[in-house]
């Protein structure tokens, strides 16, 4: 029995020393990433820099069209003349109507299923008013997290409005009449278009820091023959990829939060949702691009190579096609099943939702799922792909 | 005697390029064992086979007595390498490339310090320097340190001297020869014939094949013909008159001499009024010793 | 034969406070193979630089190829060809169109090009190769097409810097040869190296060591001078004098 137990002790004792043994190798290359990282000051200053100079750039909003916009209808009078004016909204190809609402308080729910950009609500006996007194009311209730989006859908809308009424007026009726559209917009009332580039610039600047510089660190060593010391020597595959990933975990986590500190002091942004579920997926979407350069690094040669697919591959398609500046709605069909496949797109709308809507969980679960799913394909494939010998 | 490395039929190829073609030697243990061939004769692929970094297409390569194949795991913790390219951090200090490369390999500075100290005091007045800052021989030096700190069984050089001055090349041997104390068996390539001398046996490898296994001193008893020098001032025009004879069957530059060897070994008079008749008249002509550089010449002209 | 194409006198190049050459003087003739040796960092490559126009002395006279070295750099570059080991043909370009680019960058007119092109081809058998990558060429004819590029513009010097490195034996000698007759053509051929047993082809060597040119005369007077079987000896003797 005594013997027994004395085995069983020395084997803890093994398995306790060959984890420290394991652990020493590791936050050794842990400390010795670190080390490339602090003494490398013009990238760091990249690091730390851009993102701050492109919060302030993008305060400006970009002017953009709107194609099939989504609208849904709150029409409470129900008559001839609202079912017409209906009609010509949607037939200007515009708009596309994601729904009819009953009342008032299904507003909010359908601008957070996030579909639907703007809400035209006709009030009580609209047509009637309109014959009877010559003037009726209508609101365009628009999502202002998207404020180009918003002003477009409002202007584009009031046009239409005004152009019916002057066709009502025409042959119809001699009588002036006029419909008075009231804008208001939702979550953004001031439209300060700085709100919806800062969540854009959170999902560039993440993709970009954590895919470009893991993939650059790995070719790095690849270029310059560490890489086959490294892989001569005792470190498992997936210590060197974590050693690579736990620095830009860290130093991109301390960005996030820069980002919404500048954002929060210079523009007053503040985090409408849970703070603690924002940084939770931020952590997230860093996982995933850290992956993704990983797996980069597995396919580049040469630092040259990392650099040109992280910027090419990467940047360009995330500021095009996640819907950071250019609405996915107005994209043709093609590029919108491109831009599917682009982590970005579904970080940026967890981050707006979260940001800027106040929206919980419940709204964004499905795009977290697929961040998720992208990162443990993208971890399961480096690992797979990061090679223990030389090709 | 264990075989520390031994290599049966090894061949790979990148693609249409035969890089080894069936390789076959056996390192003896705490030998210095020379490969000497020029660059893309396929060292560095040999190499990189031997220390488990690439798979071979064919044959059965043993190191430390394991298959370099299925126990690589094993074999990476014994197995000291340096590759072509000095692999240091250029933006780390002298200090801290050693002490990474000791905690990757599971050990400290302090428990292996007396095998390298000998080769680190050389640099280590300079140990708060980036290595990239470092010169040629300086960088040599450590990246030595490094591949020894964890005392491997087998160190494996891959062009330690290319691109180092003449004198800390020869410094470096003086360490390799120093090292054979510890019983730790090195196998180094090079592409100068000049150091083949430093090592205890020398393959001649060329286009992916051994061309001779043995001491120096053997291979180059192994020339199997009269050699002469022959000097003379306008070594241009000498060379072209002497291609012209059709008594002579090779005629190479050797530093300041011509190394000529004859179709029939005893013309070598002959040859002098050969070139006297040429219009060489201060022609010097005179037998000498074959250097391992002319047996390889002579094996490649074979080849 | 004897005209001087470099002449140096009493050179001088500082940086700061510290003396990259001091006080170097030497003359290599027309035709002549000279060596140029020394340690890592014995100041080798800041000569260099100055002899083919880079930078310019501290002080002391330097003339290359009939021009001086403060004023005529421009006409000191057209003057001398360069090729390095490392870099000297773009590897992703053919033969062809290297010998076209380095004939344009040296201001040859198109038809003086396209008849070097066809000499060149056809002394080094280069025919099959023509349109080929460089990238696809075996190291030794990579080499020999450096070299023929090197002194297509036919300059009064061309500088070589560990030109046979790695290449194997019997490509060496070749290389060798071509540059022997290069030199009967009268281009100086000026050879900075670290391998001694490349020196030992030259006609002359000087041998540098801390910013100084401590030995410089043909490598047999240098081997019984300094007692030695070879040039390395004679290199280790001087920088190691114990």
């Amino acid at each position: 029995m005594g013997g027994f137990k004395n085995s069983k002790g020395s084997a803890l004792d093994i398995i306790n020393l060959l984890l420290a043994h394991y652990m020493k190798r590791f936050l050794g290359f842990v400390k010795k990433e670190f080390m490339h990282i602090f003494r490398d000051y013009r990238t760091l200053f990249i690091l730390f820099g851009i993102p701050a100079a492109q919060i302030l750039i993008f305060g400006y909003a970009v002017s953009t069209d709107i194609k099939n916009a989504g609208v849904a209808i709150l029409d409470l009078s129900h008559d001839e003349i609202t079912l017409k004016l209906t009609d010509k909204i949607f037939s200007s190809g515009f708009f596309k109507k994601t729904e009819n609402l009953l009342n008032y308080n299904d507003i909010d729910k359908v601008f957070k299923k996030g579909k639907t950009k703007a809400v035209i609500v006709y009030e009580d006996d609209f047509g009637k008013k309109l014959i009877r007194e010559g003037k009726a009311s209508l609101s365009i209730i628009s999502d202002g997290s998207e404020p180009n989006t918003a002003t477009l859908i409002t202007n584009y809308t009031t046009s239409i409005v005004n152009d019916f009424t002057m066709e009502l007026a025409g042959p119809a009726l001699k009588n002036s009449i006029r419909i008075s559209p009231e804008v208001k917009m939702l979550y953004n009332p001031a439209l300060k278009s700085h709100f919806m580039f800062v969540p854009g610039v959170i999902t560039l600047i993440l993709i970009l820091i954590c895919a470009l510089m893991t993939s650059v660190t790995i070719t790095r060593e690849k270029e310059f023959g560490t890489m086959e010391v490294l892989l001569v020597s005792p470190l498992r595959p997936i210590q060197i990829i974590l050693g690579k990933v736990m620095p830009y975990f860290f130093l991109s986590f301390i960005n996030v939060l820069l980002i919404l500190l500048l954002s929060w002091l210079v523009f007053g942004l503040p985090v409408k949702g849970s703070i603690i579920l924002l940084l939770a997926e931020c952590m997230l979407y860093i996982m995933m691009s850290l992956t993704l350069g990983i797996l980069i690094s597995t396919i580049s040669k040469t630092m040259q190579q990392a650099i040109f697919i992280s910027l090419i591959g990467l940047m360009l398609p995330t500021i095009l096609l996640s819907g950071f500046i250019f609405p996915i709605e107005n994209m043709p069909k093609i590029y919108d099943y491109v831009s599917s496949v682009m982590p970005p797109r579904y970080f940026i709308v967890i981050i707006k939702n979260i940001m800027i809507k106040g929206t919980g969980l419940t709204y964004i679960w499905k795009e977290t799922l697929i961040l998720i799913i992208m990162t443990l394909v993208f971890m399961g494939l480096s690992v797979r792909k990061f090679k223990i010998r030389l090709e | 005697m264990i075989n520390v490395v031994e290599s049966s039929d090894i061949a790979k190829s990148f693609g249409p390029i035969m890089a080894l073609d069936d390789i076959s030697f056996s390192v003896n243990e705490s030998e210095i064992f020379g490969f000497i061939g020029p660059d893309g004769a396929g060292k560095t692929t040999l190499f990189r086979i031997i220390t488990t970094l690439l798979l071979p297409d064919k044959g059965n390569m043993k190191v430390l007595g394991m298959n370099a194949t299925t126990h690589y795991k094993e074999l990476r913790k014994n197995i000291g390498y340096m590759p072509g390219r000095f692999s240091l951090y250029q933006d780390l200090s002298v200090e801290e490339n050693l002490n990474f490369y000791a905690t990757v390999f599971g050990t400290t500075v302090e428990e292996n310090y007396n095998l390298i100290s000998d080769i680190y005091s050389h640099i280590e007045p300079f140990k708060k320097r980036l290595a990239g800052k470092l010169s040629g021989g300086m960088k040599q030096k450590l990246a030595l340190s490094c591949a020894l700190i964890h005392k491997p069984r087998l160190l494996i050089l891959d062009e330690p001297t290319t691109g180092v001055d003449a004198v800390s090349r020869s410094e470096f041997w003086d360490m390799l020869n120093k090292l054979r104390q510890y019983n730790i068996t090195i196998i180094v390539s090079t592409p100068y014939m000049d150091e083949a001398i430093r090592c205890d046996r020398v393959a001649l490898i060329q286009n992916g094949k051994i061309l001779s296994i043995d001491t120096p001193q053997k291979i180059r008893a192994g020339f199997s013909r009269k050699l002469f020098t022959v000097k003379a001032i306008e070594k241009y025009r000498l060379i072209k008159t002497l291609k012209k004879n059709p008594e002579v069957m090779t005629a190479y530059p050797f530093g300041d001499s011509i190394h000529v060897t004859l179709i029939n070994d005893s013309s070598d008079n002959s040859l002098f009024e050969y070139l006297v008749k040429e219009g060489i008249s201060d022609a010097v002509i005179q037998e000498a010793e074959a250097g391992i550089e002319d047996r390889f010449l002579e094996l490649m002209e074979k080849a | 034969m004897n005209e001087k194409v470099i002449y140096v006198k009493n050179l001088v190049k500082k940086f700061g406070s510290f003396v990259a050459n001091d006080n170097l003087s030497f003359e290599v003739s027309a035709g002549e193979i000279f060596g140029f040796l020394g340690a890592n960092g014995a100041g080798k490559t800041t000569a260099i630089r100055i002899l083919s126009g880079l930078s310019k002395p501290t002080s002391g006279e330097v003339n290359v190829a009939g021009y001086d070295a403060y004023r005529q750099t421009e006409q000191i570059k057209k003057n001398i060809g360069y090729m390095c080991q490392k870099f000297s043909l773009y590897e992703d370009l053919t033969v062809r169109e290297n010998i076209i680019l380095y004939g344009g960058i040296y201001g040859m007119s198109k038809s003086l090009i396209r008849e070097r092109l066809a000499d060149l081809l056809a002394k080094l058998h280069f025919q099959e190769y023509e349109n080929r990558m460089i990238s696809d060429l075996p190291l030794g004819l990579r080499q020999k097409l450096a070299f023929s590029v090197a002194v297509l513009h036919d300059p009064k010097i061309v500088f070589l810097d560990e030109p046979t490195g790695g290449v194997d034996p019997i490509t060496r000698r070749q290389f060798w040869e071509t540059i022997y007759e290069t030199a009967s053509r009268g281009i100086t051929v000026f050879v900075t190296t670290h391998y001694m047993d490349e020196a030992e082809y030259c006609d002359r060597i000087s041998i540098m060591n801390e910013g100084k040119i401590v030995a410089l005369d043909t490598p047999e007077k240098l081997k019984k001078q300094y007692n030695a079987a070879s040039v390395e000896e004679v290199f280790i003797k001087i920088a190691r004098p114990n």
